[in-house]
């Protein structure tokens, strides 16, 4: 997994509530049985003007103006702010690929749906969740100024702007430390195998119809 | 023992071991698979040199992108060959790992959600898990069950166990009786048009009361397959007759000296009457009519009588906009009737309402009836190929054809529109599905969540009607 230590670059503002996943990436693209590729078509229902489908030249599709990462001066954006209940409905991780693809570091909302949030932790994408007054704040800013430059220190859990504008944020211990470092989760769980094993034949004991072999 | 709730129970029998946040290594007994998040995650365990912790505890099946046609075929004969791929790579990871799989037109095959209980896969006790949200379904059964994403498809694969952090309990209560015609589809939608899609964030729901002790299993796993829809990761409702009568003499549940032993053991799941939900809801089923979405998320609902909200009246701006933004691109105006809305299409199915009760329902509606001209197709998608075997042992598919219906193979089909069926761009559906987000039915398609009966009754009028007044 990508380590997060301290990233620094723009913001981008997506003044929306409940931002879904169908939004994030459509259902035609989760056809793919890799893990990459899913850039191009972040936001693609909004981002593009025609359809696309997976086997599209997607340079040669008409480009929606009006969104916000269409414009020139997001190009290279690296913080995605957003309202409430980011990333809900699916399960489908290729929501968070498809951000970290595009080039986004980190998504900052007051709130997240569970499952995204959880997803964005396994692939170093933070998510992370500030009080509505201080994303207010952030909005202002992005919107009063050309762009907005943000840096996210994860080590010292701050925010620091171009302006000087600063704040911390909490996250949970585990998961800052797994971001921090990179790590794969399934190593860390399988040095508690013995203790899996243990579970497990106390549960064949308790309810042996919940095991066939 | 301090009383505790049902998820909680279901919580500390599946604890291997705490961490010092508060997270927890959570056992899992039960893991569903599907080809659209399980590839990557198979191909992450070969790249580790890894293979599954327990085989037995995985079942698979293919229902995203298969076709609603012709599935007898087979796989070869799939056209889209992106949907091909992937459908295949399932079959080749569950052939080389030694997972059991149902594969594409095997009558045992269908959606993930249906056939989990359908076999008694699905056991009350359990945690269950699938990579896709709408595994908050299986919580009908006094199961701890959640969706999760592909990285812990492959950590479930890979040992057993799920990281994870104890959700919040929050518990809905549903007075009844429920009137006439009122159905669990209407139940939950009314639920999530009260609290919110995100009023259940960070939630185990558990639904309770008279209105969901009434309920039938098929109706409770319709509650609880929306739990999602409401921001909960999972619902969940305590074990009852009802859910031992469902489960036994199925497939994968328990016989002879076991069954009795489970029996017993499964009469401890529920929440103890004094324990503590951090919510604790109050809803008087009694009011709830049958509902209808207008907007583009499933909280935008209203009952059959209702009109479509004026974004003139709402004070808060992002809500405003958001009801504005809907508006524009379902077609809608302000203030318009629920019953005056127009419709192209018709789906009857998905993990929400596929299974052999809803399609009773919609058949008894449409029985000797016609669907309305105005009306360019109506499907009725099975959730399985025994839903489907059952329903034409009863004769449903021809109440279905002769009204006009189509009647296909089982599988998700225009519930995401992964497959061949979908809407097109502008086209109003009655949908018995569970999202109506911008594009799930097709780019463009404008999705309006309904029971089954709603839907039926829908297809024959050409536009909304209360179906019990029919
Ligand atoms: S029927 Fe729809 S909601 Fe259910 S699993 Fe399939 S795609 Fe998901």
């Amino acid at each position: 997994m990508q380590q997060f230590i301290r990233e620094t670059g723009v913001v981008m503002p997506l003044d929306r509530a409940n931002v879904d996943t169908d939004q994030i990436i459509p259902k035609q693209y989760l056809k793919s049985i890799k893990r990459t590729g899913f850039g191009v078509n972040l936001f693609d229902d909004w981002r593009y003007l025609d359809p696309g489908e997976p086997d599209t030249d997607h340079s040669t599709r008409r480009i929606n103006p009006e969104f916000i990462l269409n414009e020139p001066r997001y190009r290279d954006a690296k913080i995605l702010l957003a309202r409430d209940n980011f990333g809900c409905g699916s399960s489908r991780e290729h929501a968070p690929w498809a951000i970290m693809e595009y080039g986004f570091r980190a998504v900052i909302a007051p709130s997240f749906a569970d499952i995204f949030f959880n997803n964005s932790f396994k692939n170093g994408l933070l998510p992370l969740v500030l009080d509505a007054a201080l994303v207010d704040a952030l909005f202002a800013r992005t919107q009063g100024a050309e762009t907005y430059a943000l840096t996210i220190d994860l080590a010292a859990q701050t925010l620091l702007g171009e302006d000087g504008w600063s704040a911390g944020f909490s996250i949970d211990p585990f998961r800052k430390t797994c971001l921090l470092e990179g790590l794969d989760e399934i190593g860390l769980t399988l040095k508690e195998a013995d203790a899996i094993r243990a579970y497990e034949s106390r549960r064949r004991a308790d309810a042996p119809w919940l095991f066939r072999e | 023992m301090a009383a505790r709730t049902l998820y909680e129970k279901l919580w500390d029998s599946h604890v291997v071991s705490t961490r010092d946040d508060g997270s927890a290594l959570l056992y899992i007994d039960r893991h569903l698979v599907h080809e659209v998040t399980s590839p990557q995650a198979f191909e992450g365990l070969t790249l580790a040199g890894r293979t599954p912790w327990r085989l037995d505890a995985n079942l698979a099946t293919v229902d995203h992108n298969v076709p609603t046609e012709n599935q007898s075929a087979g796989v070869d004969a799939i056209a889209d060959p992106t949907s091909r791929i992937q459908v295949k790579t399932l079959d080749a990871n569950c052939d080389a790992f030694g997972i059991t799989q149902f594969k594409m037109a095997d009558p045992r095959a269908g959606i993930v959600h249906v056939i989990g209980p359908e076999q008694g896969a699905t056991l009350p006790g359990m945690t269950v898990v699938c990579g896709d949200s709408h595994t908050s379904t299986h919580g009908a059964f006094g199961a701890l069950a959640h969706g999760i994403g592909t990285s812990e498809v492959e950590h479930v694969l890979a040992t057993q166990c799920l990281v994870t952090q104890k959700m919040k309990t929050m518990r809905i209560r549903i007075s009844g009786p429920l009137g006439f015609g009122v159905t669990a589809k209407d139940v939950i939608l009314y639920v999530i048009g009260q609290i919110g899609t995100a009023g259940g964030t960070g939630c185990a729901i558990e639904f309770a009361g008279e209105a969901i002790e009434s309920l039938s299993m098929e109706g409770r796993m319709t509650v609880c397959n929306m739990a999602i829809e409401a921001g909960a990761r999972a619902g969940l409702i305590a074990v009852d007759q009802t859910t031992i009568d469902y489960v036994q003499g199925r497939p994968y549940a328990p016989t002879g000296a076991d069954w009795a032993r489970a029996v017993a053991a499964w009469s401890e799941l529920h929440s103890d009457s004094d324990a503590h939900f951090d919510v604790d809801i109050a809803i008087d089923g009694t009011l709830i009519e049958p509902q209808v979405s207008w907007g583009t998320n499933p909280e935008m609902v209203t009952g059959v009588h209702g009109v479509v909200p004026d974004p003139a009246l709402i004070d808060d701006p992002t809500k405003r906009e958001g009801v504005e933004r809907a508006l524009k691109y379902m077609g809608l105006t302000a203030r318009q009737s629920i019953q005056s809305i127009q419709l192209d299409r018709v789906f009857i199915g998905s993990c929400t309402n596929s299974r052999i009760e809803d399609l009773r329902e919609a058949a008894r509606v449409v029985e000797g009836k016609r669907v309305a001209g105005s009306v360019r197709q109506a499907l009725v998608v099975p959730g399985s190929g025994l839903v489907k075997r059952e329903a034409e042992r009863e004769g449903l598919d021809q109440i279905f054809r002769a009204a006009g219906f189509e009647w296909r193979d089982p599988g998700c089909s225009m519930c995401l529109a992964m497959n061949a069926d979908r809407l097109g761009a502008g086209e109003h559906c009655a949908s018995t599905s569970n999202r109506n987000f911008e594009g799930r039915q097709g780019t463009g398609g404008r999705t309006h969540l309904v029971s089954p009966a709603m839907a039926a009754a829908a297809a024959i009028a050409g536009h909304f009607v209360d179906v019990r007044e029919w």
